[in-house]
């Protein structure tokens, strides 16, 4: 099981990316575990400084701007 | 890595974009530059005359906003594809430990072309920081990036011609290079908030996924089209339509009384008024253009505008996370003063 943090403040565009990916895992049958990472002290801790991030398994993948549906696919597959 | 496949994949969907861009572009020039024509035709056709006030206003709003349309649509698209040569980490990267002055002038420049959302201040001003760029030049960095965009560029342009759009980007680089060089110079690192100068960020797990194909850039100027045009329309139409209203009903002169060039407290009353007032330049600009046209002085203008985009105050309680009040109150204080000073040199000039 992947374990997938979304880092953003709440601003629309991170809500946005963690309703994507939770979609497309559904669409997939992916099992993953969606956090979402509201602390900034934490987001930054990961390097990110253009939210929203993603981040799999510890791994930056994705920084600045929701990802699309092609890109989130490729991580879950 | 299959380099050929990658080249092959690349250039096929390059194709479509090589011969749709120069077809695009020829056809915004061929309607940019019969705009008047299209208007006239427009008005005549609905039976108004230009004579009357209701022509007038029915010509200024079907001329202008299809040239700021068209406008925006240009620039948007354009910057859409310079901002991905500059990601934040290699804007951070190009100033990490640059010095006060010549690093100043980078980072105000980098300020317009890095992507940059006011919802990312804190992470970018903490990530600038933690990577060795000097806090005054992340000042200049954070003033000039939301106050030098793309959507009041080519709304100057459009409105009000290149003479006073290059004068507004010059203006403004200069307010976010002294701004954020007197900053340094006060030497305010201990008015950071404590949790911030603790932080050791991670800089190790930052992306790698700079390295764009041209195909990848174009459509990133597309998509910003898409989400910049997309949002921005309705206060271009409305505000146009309001412009359009006091273009052909409010009398002549009727604002050289409270906003002309003779009234001196005019420009620090339109940089008060601006601080708290949050909106984009979109939709103020055109209501701007026609309190000109009706004797409102440039200069004043263009303060009241610069402190709208500039220094907001949802921006202010944002970096309030990061700032203690007396670095936001030396914020505030410098550029404001920067505002102000050049909203007399323009009413001076012009």
């Amino acid at each position: 099981m992947k374990t997938i943090k979304v880092l953003g403040s709440g601003c629309r565009n991170c809500q946005t990316t963690a309703q994507l990916i939770a979609e497309v895992a559904k669409a997939k049958g992916v099992d993953i575990a969606l956090e979402k990472v509201e602390s900034m002290a934490e987001i930054v801790g990961f390097g990110v400084m253009s939210t929203p991030g993603v981040v799999i398994d510890g791994h930056v993948v994705h920084a600045g701007g929701v990802p699309d549906r092609k890109k989130i696919e490729g991580w879950l597959g | 890595m299959h380099p050929e496949t990658v080249t092959t994949t690349d250039t096929h969907a390059l194709r479509p974009w090589l011969w749709g861009l120069p077809l695009a572009a020829a056809l915004w020039v061929a309607v940019y530059w019969h705009l008047s024509d299209l208007a006239d035709l427009l008005v005549s056709a609905a039976g108004l005359s230009r004579a009357t006030h209701w022509g007038e206003a029915t010509h200024f709003f079907l001329y202008d906003t299809p040239k700021v349309l068209l406008l925006l649509t240009g620039i948007v698209f354009l910057m859409g594809v310079i901002q991905t040569f500059f990601a934040p980490e290699r804007t951070r990267a190009l100033l990490a430990g640059r010095r006060l002055g010549i690093g100043n002038a980078m980072a105000a420049s980098l300020g317009i072309v890095t992507p940059f959302c006011s919802c990312s201040a804190v992470p970018l001003f903490i990530g600038f920081l933690s990577a060795g760029v000097p806090l005054g030049i992340t000042f200049s960095f954070l003033i000039a990036a939301p106050m030098i965009n793309e959507i009041a560029l080519a709304l100057l342009l459009g409105l009000f011609g290149w003479k006073v759009a290059a004068l507004y980007l010059g203006m403004g680089l200069l307010i976010a290079i002294v701004a954020g060089l007197i900053i340094g110079r006060l030497k305010m690192e201990r008015y950071l908030e404590d949790w911030v100068r603790a932080i050791h960020q991670g800089t190790a797990a930052a992306p790698s996924n700079t390295s764009y194909t041209w195909v990848e850039r174009f459509e990133a100027g597309w998509h910003h089209v898409r989400e910049i045009v997309g949002k921005v329309w309705p206060y271009v139409l409305v505000g146009i339509g309001l412009g359009a209203a006091i273009h052909g009903f409010v009398p002549q002169d009727f604002m050289a009384s409270f906003m002309g060039r003779d009234v001196w407290w005019a420009v620090p009353a339109a940089v008060v008024l601006g601080v708290p007032m949050y909106t984009n330049a979109a939709g103020i600009l055109p209501i701007v253009e026609a309190l000109i046209g009706k004797g409102a002085a440039l200069g004043t203008t263009l303060a009241f505008m610069m402190s709208v985009i500039a220094l907001s105050a949802p921006e202010m309680l944002i970096l309030r996370k990061v700032l203690k009040w007396p670095l936001i109150a030396t914020f505030i204080g410098v550029v404001a003063t920067g505002i102000l000073l050049v909203g007399y040199v323009f009413n001076l000039v012009l």
